[in-house]
C-alpha cells in the first residue's frame, strides 16, 4: 500500500553524493511496476540517468529506458533548459523563430542560467506539463512523474517559483505561468523527498531542508536514507565492540572453528577483526546517532542498504522492490 | 605546465592501509612537499559536491600552519561543527584567527567562511558614490543576481581569492592561501560560472536592454536595432514590460558602475593560471566523483592551469588483505551452518564486505590512474567519525602526507 496515493508528482532532492539520481530512478521503477507508465527526468544538465541506465546520453526526448517489473514502463527526459525555453516560446507565443536572435546576443543565456526564477518555471514548468498531458481526456500519459531535482540546499527556492518570480514579476505572463506551476507543485499532487545518508552534514541538510520547505508551505514526503550499512553484529556485540570489551578468546575459538587457511595466522584474523569491528561499532554508533535525529521528523522514513557492487541495474530493481515494501509506491 | 614537477616522490605505496586503494604506477602526491613550497601562495581545492572538499582544504591549511606556513583558509560551506571548531562562529567574510593551533616558527592559520551577498555587496559599495551603491542595493534584480543566481557563488569565491592575495601580497599577513570551491555539482561550474556571468553581465543583451534607456542611437548600427526589436518583443511577451522596464532600469545603473565587468572575470580567472598557485581535485571513490574529477584534469591541462595532483578521500582502510572476501564468507558460512560462534561469523562477514568495498574504490581508482598516469595521487582513509575539531584535521592531514 502506497503512502503517497494522491501524488503524480515525486520531487527527489538530497545532498550532493548522497545518491539522489538512484533513488529517483529506484522509485521511478518502483512506481512503474504492475503496469504503469512513468517519466524519470533530471534537470541539471548531467545526463546522470543515461549513465545509471547504462545508455547513450539523453536527447531533449522522452525515451524508454526501462520495463519495471509485471509491465509497466519507466520513460527517462533529460530536461534542457535552453530546449524547453524555446518550446515554451513557441507553444505560447508562437515565436520559435526569435531563437537564433536570442541566442546570439545572449538573451537565451540570460533566460536559462541568469534570469531570477525564470529558468526554475521552465523547468518545473515542463515536469508540470508532463503531469497534467492528457488529463483532459482522462487519461493522463504518465501516471506519476519522478523529478531528480537540485540539491537540498536549492531545493525549496527551485520549487517555490511563484516566491522568486513574485519578487520581480508581479504581473505579466511569466507570473501566470509561475501560478499555475505552484498550483501543482504546492499541493497534494506533488511530495519532495529528501535523500540523506547517516552523516552529520547530510542530515541536518535535510532537517533544514524540511523546515524550509514547510515554512514555504510546500508539500514534504518522505526522508529516503540511502547507503545503510548492513548490520553485521548484534546490538550487545556492537556495544562490546564499542567499549573494546570483545572477548577475545572466544573470537579466536570462532576463528578456529571457521577453519581458515592456515597459511593466515590466527592471531592476526583476530586482531584484524577485532580492530575493523571496534571502527564499524563506532561508524554505527555515530549513524544511530544521526538516525535518532532524523526520527524528531514526522515524515515517512525509507531505508536503502548500501550496494557493495555499485549501483547497476540489478541494483536498481532491488532498491525499487525495498522501496515499494516500505511504501514509497 | 599540466602537471607539477617536485611534488610527486617516489617512494614504494604500502601494500594496505588507504594506500592500496591506489595503483603502484600511479605517481604519489606529495601534500608536505606540496605546502612547503614557498614558491606556492595559492592552493585551490576542486570537486564536485559532498567529496570532502572542505575538510581537505581545512586540514592541509592547519597542516602548513603548523609547519610554519601564514595561512589563510577560504571556505564555502562548511559543516557546522568543523566550522565551529575553526572558531568560524559568524560569518563576517573577514579571515579571523584560529586558536589551538600548534604552529612552529611564524606558522598561522586564519580562516573565513564566504558570505557571497555581502562579498558582492562590498563591490557595490567599494566601486561607486553612496547614493547610487544604495539604489542598485535596493534593486529586485540586483539582490536575485546577488543572493540567488547559478555562477554568483564561484564568481564570489574567485573575487574573494583575488581580494585576499592583494592583501597577502600588501600586508604580508599571509603567504599561504587556500580556497575551497562552491559545492557545485559539476566541479567545472567553479570555472565558467564566473566567465559565463562576467560576459552575460558586459554583453550585448545586457547592452540591448540598456539601449532604451539610454537612448538606442549610441549602437547606430541596422542589424543590431532589429535584434533590439525582436529581444525587447520577445521580452516584453514572456516577462510584460514593467518588468522589462524594471530591469531596464537595473542594467543601466549596473552599467555605469561596472563597465569592465567581463575584463574582471577575465582577470581573476587569470590569476588561476599564475605560477604560483596549485589545484587539489579533490574526489571519493566512487563512479560519479571520479568521473568529474577527470573532467577537471583534462579541463585544467587544456587552461594551462597547475594540478598538483588528486586526492582521494573516504577510501575504505584494508586490513589482512590476504584474508580474501570468499575465504572470510566461507568461513562465516561454516560457522552459521553449525549454529555457533555468531560474534566470529558476523566479524567475518564485515571483513568481507570491507575488502569487497576496498576491491571496487581500487577498480575505480585504477580506471581513473589509467587515464591518467601522470597525475600524482594522494588518498586518505575513512574516517570511523565526523571532523568535528582541529585533532580530527590533523589525523586527516597526517593520512593525506602519508600519501
Amino acid at each position: 500500500m502506497s503512502d503517497w496515493p494522491a501524488v503524480r508528482l515525486h520531487v527527489v532532492s538530497g545532498k550532493g553524493g548522497t545518491g539522489k539520481t538512484t533513488v529517483a530512478a529506484a522509485l521511478a521503477l518502483a512506481l512503474a511496476s504492475g503496469g504503469k507508465r512513468v517519466l524519470l527526468m533530471e534537470v541539471e544538465g548531467r545526463q546522470g540517468i543515461a549513465q545509471l541506465f547504462d545508455t547513450a546520453p539523453l536527447p531533449y526526448e522522452e525515451r524508454l529506458v526501462a520495463v519495471a517489473p509485471d509491465g509497466g514502463e519507466v520513460f527517462a527526459l533529460a530536461v534542457d533548459t535552453e530546449a524547453a525555453l524555446l518550446e515554451y516560446l513557441e507553444m505560447f507565443y508562437n515565436i520559435k523563430r526569435a531563437g537564433s536572435v536570442l541566442r546570439k546576443v545572449g538573451a537565451i543565456d540570460f533566460a536559462t542560467t541568469i534570469a531570477p526564477g525564470l529558468r526554475d518555471v521552465l523547468l518545473t514548468g515542463k515536469a508540470i506539463e508532463a503531469v497534467k498531458r492528457g488529463e483532459r481526456s482522462g487519461e493522463p500519459v504518465y501516471d506519476a512523474v519522478v523529478m531528480d531535482a537540485p540539491p537540498t540546499g536549492r531545493i525549496t527556492r527551485f520549487l517555490n517559483v511563484t516566491g522568486e518570480v513574485g519578487g520581480l514579476a508581479k504581473v505579466g505572463p511569466i507570473r501566470s505561468q509561475s501560478d499555475s506551476v505552484m498550483g501543482v507543485i504546492a499541493s497534494k499532487r506533488t511530495a519532495v523527498h529528501l535523500v540523506t545518508l547517516l552523516e552529520e552534514m547530510p542530515v541536518q541538510e535535510t532537517l533544514d531542508g524540511i523546515e524550509e520547505l514547510k515554512a514555504d508551505k510546500l508539500p514534504v514526503g518522505a526522508v529516503i536514507v540511502n547507503m545503510m550499512r548492513k548490520p553485521r553484529l548484534s546490538s550487545t556485540e556492537l556495544k562490546d565492540a564499542l567499549a573494546g570489551t570483545l572477548d577475545e578468546a572466544n573470537i579466536r575459538a570462532g576463528v578456529q572453528a571457521a577453519s581458515l587457511p592456515t597459511r593466515i595466522s590466527a592471531d592476526s584474523v583476530v586482531t584484524a577483526l577485532t580492530t575493523e569491528a571496534s571502527e564499524h561499532a563506532q561508524r554505527v554508533d555515530l549513524e544511530q546517532a544521526e538516525r535518532k535525529r532524523l526520527g524528531a521528523t514526522d515524515q515517512p522514513i525509507y531505508e536503502l542498504p548500501e550496494m557493495n557492487g555499485g549501483i547497476d541495474l540489478g541494483a536498481l530493481y532491488a532498491l525499487a522492490r525495498l522501496l515499494r515494501q516500505q511504501g514509497a509506491a | 605546465m599540466a602537471t607539477t614537477e617536485g611534488t610527486s616522490k617516489a617512494k614504494p605505496r604500502s601494500a594496505s592501509g588507504p594506500s592500496a586503494a591506489l595503483p603502484d604506477s600511479c605517481p604519489i602526491l606529495d601534500t608536505d612537499a606540496l605546502i612547503d613550497d614557498p614558491g606556492v601562495n595559492v592552493i585551490v581545492c576542486c570537486g564536485s559536491g559532498g567529496v570532502g572538499k572542505t575538510t581537505t582544504a581545512a586540514a592541509l591549511a592547519l597542516r602548513a600552519a603548523e609547519r610554519g606556513r601564514k595561512v589563510c583558509v577560504l571556505t564555502i560551506d562548511p559543516a557546522r561543527r568543523l566550522a565551529q571548531s575553526m572558531g568560524l562562529t559568524e560569518l563576517d567574510n573577514t579571515p579571523r584567527q584560529v586558536k589551538g593551533i600548534q604552529a612552529k616558527g611564524e606558522g598561522s592559520l586564519d580562516a573565513m567562511m564566504l558570505d557571497m551577498k555581502r562579498t558582492f555587496d562590498e563591490i557595490v559599495i567599494s566601486s561607486s558614490e553612496p547614493e547610487r551603491a544604495q539604489t542598485i542595493l535596493d534593486n529586485p534584480f540586483y539582490q536575485a543576481l546577488s543572493s540567488s543566481f547559478a555562477g554568483t557563488q564561484e564568481y564570489m569565491a574567485m573575487e574573494k581569492l583575488g581580494q585576499l592575495r592583494q592583501s597577502a601580497q600588501e600586508s604580508g599577513r599571509w603567504d599561504l592561501i587556500i580556497v575551497d570551491t562552491p559545492p557545485s555539482r559539476s566541479a567545472l561550474d567553479f570555472l565558467d560560472a564566473p566567465k559565463r556571468l562576467g560576459s552575460f553581465l558586459d554583453g550585448r543583451l545586457m547592452k540591448i536592454l540598456a539601449a532604451p534607456a539610454k537612448g538606442a542611437g549610441r549602437f547606430g548600427a541596422k542589424v543590431f536595432s532589429t535584434s533590439i526589436g525582436v529581444v525587447t518583443g520577445t521580452l516584453t511577451k514572456v516577462i510584460g514590460a514593467q518588468v522589462l522596464q524594471d530591469l531596464q532600469t537595473f542594467v543601466a545603473s549596473f552599467d555605469a558602475l561596472f563597465g569592465g565587468f567581463r575584463e574582471r572575470a577575465e582577470a581573476t580567472y587569470a590569476q588561476l593560471q599564475a605560477d604560483d598557485t596549485r589545484f587539489i581535485v579533490v574526489a571519493a571513490p566512487e563512479r560519479d566523483a571520479l568521473r568529474e574529477a577527470s573532467y577537471f584534469v583534462e579541463r585544467l591541462a587544456v587552461e594551462d592551469m597547475p594540478l598538483a595532483g588528486l586526492v582521494l578521500n573516504r577510501v575504505q582502510p584494508v586490513i589482512l588483505p590476504e584474508l580474501s572476501p570468499e575465504t572470510a564468507i566461507a568461513g562465516a558460512d561454516r560457522l552459521s551452518e553449525a549454529d555457533e560462534h555468531h560474534l566470529t561469523a558476523g566479524m567475518l562477514r564485515l571483513h568481507a564486505d570491507r575488502v569487497q568495498n576496498a576491491q571496487r574504490q581500487r577498480r575505480l581508482a585504477e580506471r581513473f590512474c589509467a587515464a591518467h598516469p601522470k597525475v600524482p595521487a594522494a588518498s586518505v582513509a575513512a574516517l570511523a567519525g565526523d571532523v568535528h575539531d582541529l585533532d580530527g584535521l590533523r589525523e586527516v592531514a597526517v593520512g593525506l602526507a602519508n600519501g
